[in-house]
């Protein structure tokens, strides 16, 4: 492809709100004509320095390391100082609605309270806690692939592009979210961390915990730094067996229950499942149960399917399995 | 054309008629199926929570089952879909990953090799046989219904991944293969905000309120933008649309129900299959086809 700048007409739909003054948001028009060579947060500027000076955007480094200029368009996060215009263009066309990570939490234009992010970010303890000498001996080494395990949860910088695409943090303020837990992988995979275990014993509890994360894959989607928060997490659930630290409750039954269901029948026993996760809590689900049963869609014990070759899978369960609860 | 057909679990128990509408529908297209009947449970990526080389061993099995017939592997469920397609992912991607998970294969005389494509039946049908081609199959048109497509998260994300498996390039924000099948089926695709959004299936049992939410907007969102129906290409978003509605006006303090088709029941409709064979009396919303069908008309 040649290096040519191409420039092209687009009608932006920006999101402007002064917590101060105004009762609700609107939105204001603004037609551009902007080249391949521009960013998003070029677009703000020039908001900001053409039409109204009064726009607000958070912005610092310009260079995707500071996480400050973090912004929404057409529904998906990105960082502004990132986000190529003619990429967005093909990925949405010509109309582009720009607005704040989270329009509930805006205080002016762009600019929003994070002061959510920034309590579950400090909740997980962000730092390596180890009791090291005044005066250490040796150094504390760490092995390429010891340092390989967390390189990627490092990369992190806190823009909450995560954050605030997760729809557990939007309906359940308790959340801790993706970027709190991307963040505690990052020091629990720290072979020189010694808070591991109890900082793991916070990380599970019920309502805020890693259990709530729905796997939507929101959070990997938007990360501009490629963290993959939503596999920090499954690597989260799986150090909680390793290290002992889950306990037996309807989230742990139910990720455990699935092997337990194909150890017997190769396919997974959805009313089994049911049982073993909730225990007498299941007789909560008996309405829709039998709603479901009316309609023929619970499968009587006699009647759930089987794999062909289960030996196989039992075979293979034996020999492969890694974790134990 | 010719599958190995990877059902899934939920396909012969909760959703019976995603089953028998994907066989119906395979059947007026021409496409012929094998069932896989060797594979195991996906894993649901809960299995994947606690073991996850486990996981990987018995996803590969299932894989390998399908490069024996020497097919693309079909599935019928988002995550089944994305389970599956990540272990292929995985091992094509590490061969040091995919030898330790062939050394346990071995045990049992198979062998991952990743001949085997992954595809979801809802792509396998826009890229191999073609909109258009059922554009013109389509005898009984659904032009009397807005239709809102609800996408299901494990179909589009991650879409690196996801735009990798197949030929359909989805953008996750605006995904439209869903939206040109109901088109294709002479039904008017509804547009709103939730359709590419989470169902809450996955923390049914640990987080209900969270997950009754969810339902909640997604329903809500569709008729709002005025749907008589929802179609989801994934069984899992189905259940928790079609029998949670209950649940879930209570979380959001409002009544929503919609009728929830699974993609293959919708073609089947406009394709001409009768409302039994698609398995349409397997819904907790009813989802009377001839009736509604009988009303407009008047």
């Amino acid at each position: 492809m040649s290096h040519t700048i191409t420039t092209q007409n687009v009608n932006f739909k920006v999101f402007r709100f002064n917590a101060d003054e105004d009762y609700l948001p609107y939105y204001e028009d603004y037609d551009m004509e902007v080249t391949s060579e521009e960013v998003v947060l070029d677009i703000l500027d020039r908001i900001k320095w053409d039409h109204d000076g009064s726009f607000s955007y958070r912005r610092s480094c310009r260079h995707g390391i500071c996480g400050a200029c973090a912004v929404k368009v057409n529904g998906r996060s990105t960082l502004a100082c990132k986000e190529n215009m003619n990429d967005l263009v093909e990925l949405f066309g010509n109309e582009l609605t720009i607005e704040p990570l989270s329009n509930k939490r805006a205080v002016k234009d762009m600019i929003i309270d994070k002061g959510d992010f920034w309590e579950k970010h400090e909740a997980i303890h962000p730092y390596l806690i180890s009791d090291v000498e005044e005066h250490p001996e040796n150094e504390h080494l760490v092995t390429p692939e010891e340092a390989e395990e967390l390189n990627e949860a490092d990369l992190c910088i806190q823009c909450g592009a995560c954050h605030y695409a997760c729809p557990v943090v939007e309906v359940n303020d308790e959340f801790f979210g993706p970027a709190a837990f991307a963040k505690a992988y990052r020091f629990e995979a720290d072979v020189r961390d010694e808070a591991h275990v109890a900082r793991l014993d916070e990380l599970h509890k019920e309502n805020q915990g890693l259990w709530d994360c729905v796997k939507c894959y929101e959070c990997q989607e938007v990360c501009p730094k490629d963290v993959n928060p939503i596999e920090k997490i499954t690597k989260l659930h799986q150090m909680l067996f390793k290290e002992g630290v889950a306990t037996s409750n309807v989230a742990t039954r139910h990720a455990v229950g699935f092997l337990h269901s194909i150890e017997k029948r190769g396919v997974l026993d959805e009313g089994g499942l049911v049982l073993y996760s909730e225990g007498p809590a299941i007789v909560k689900h008996i309405p829709v149960a039998f709603k479901m049963f009316k309609k023929g869609k619970i499968a009587m014990p006699w009647a759930i399917p089987t794999s062909d070759n289960l030996d196989e899978i039992q075979k293979l369960i034996k020999s492969s399995q890694t974790a134990k609860f | 054309m010719k599958y190995a057909l990877f059902t899934g679990c939920t396909a012969k128990q909760s959703t019976p008629e995603q089953l028998m509408s994907t066989m119906a529908v395979a059947d007026k297209l021409g496409i012929e199926l094998v069932e896989l009947t060797e594979a195991s449970c996906c894993g649901a990526s809960h299995l994947q929570d606690f073991d996850d080389f486990l996981s990987l061993v018995l996803n590969a099995r299932n894989i390998a089952y399908a490069e024996k017939h020497g097919l693309t592997m079909v599935t019928i469920c988002n995550t089944c879909n994305l389970n599956t397609a990540m272990t292929k992912h995985r091992l094509d991607e590490n061969p040091d990953l995919k030898a330790k998970v062939n050394e346990k294969l071995a045990e049992v005389g198979l062998e991952y090799k990743g001949t085997s494509e992954i595809t979801h039946f809802l792509y396998a049908i826009i890229d191999d046989f073609g909109l258009d081609k059922i554009k013109e199959m389509v005898v009984k048109p659904l032009s009397e219904f807005n239709i809102a497509p609800y996408y299901g998260c494990h179909n589009i994300r991650p879409s690196e991944l996801q735009n990798k498996t197949h030929k359909t390039k989805e953008n996750p924000y605006k995904p439209t293969s869903l939206d040109d099948l109901i088109i294709a089926c002479g039904g008017h695709n509804v547009d709103y905000a939730e359709k590419t959004k989470c169902c809450g299936f996955h923390v049914e049992l640990q987080a209900p309120k969270t997950a009754s939410i969810l339902t909640g907007k997604a329903i809500a969102g569709a008729m709002d933008g005025n749907a008589d129906m929802m179609v989801t290409p994934c069984p899992l978003c189905h259940l928790k649309l079609d029998t949670q509605a209950n649940h879930a006006s209570e979380a959001i303090g409002r009544e929503v129900e919609l009728p929830v088709l699974h993609m293959q029941q919708m073609v089947g409709l406009a394709l001409g299959c009768t409302p039994e064979e698609l398995g349409l009396q397997h819904h907790l919303v009813d989802v009377n086809f001839v009736e509604i069908n009988k009303e407009s008309n008047e």
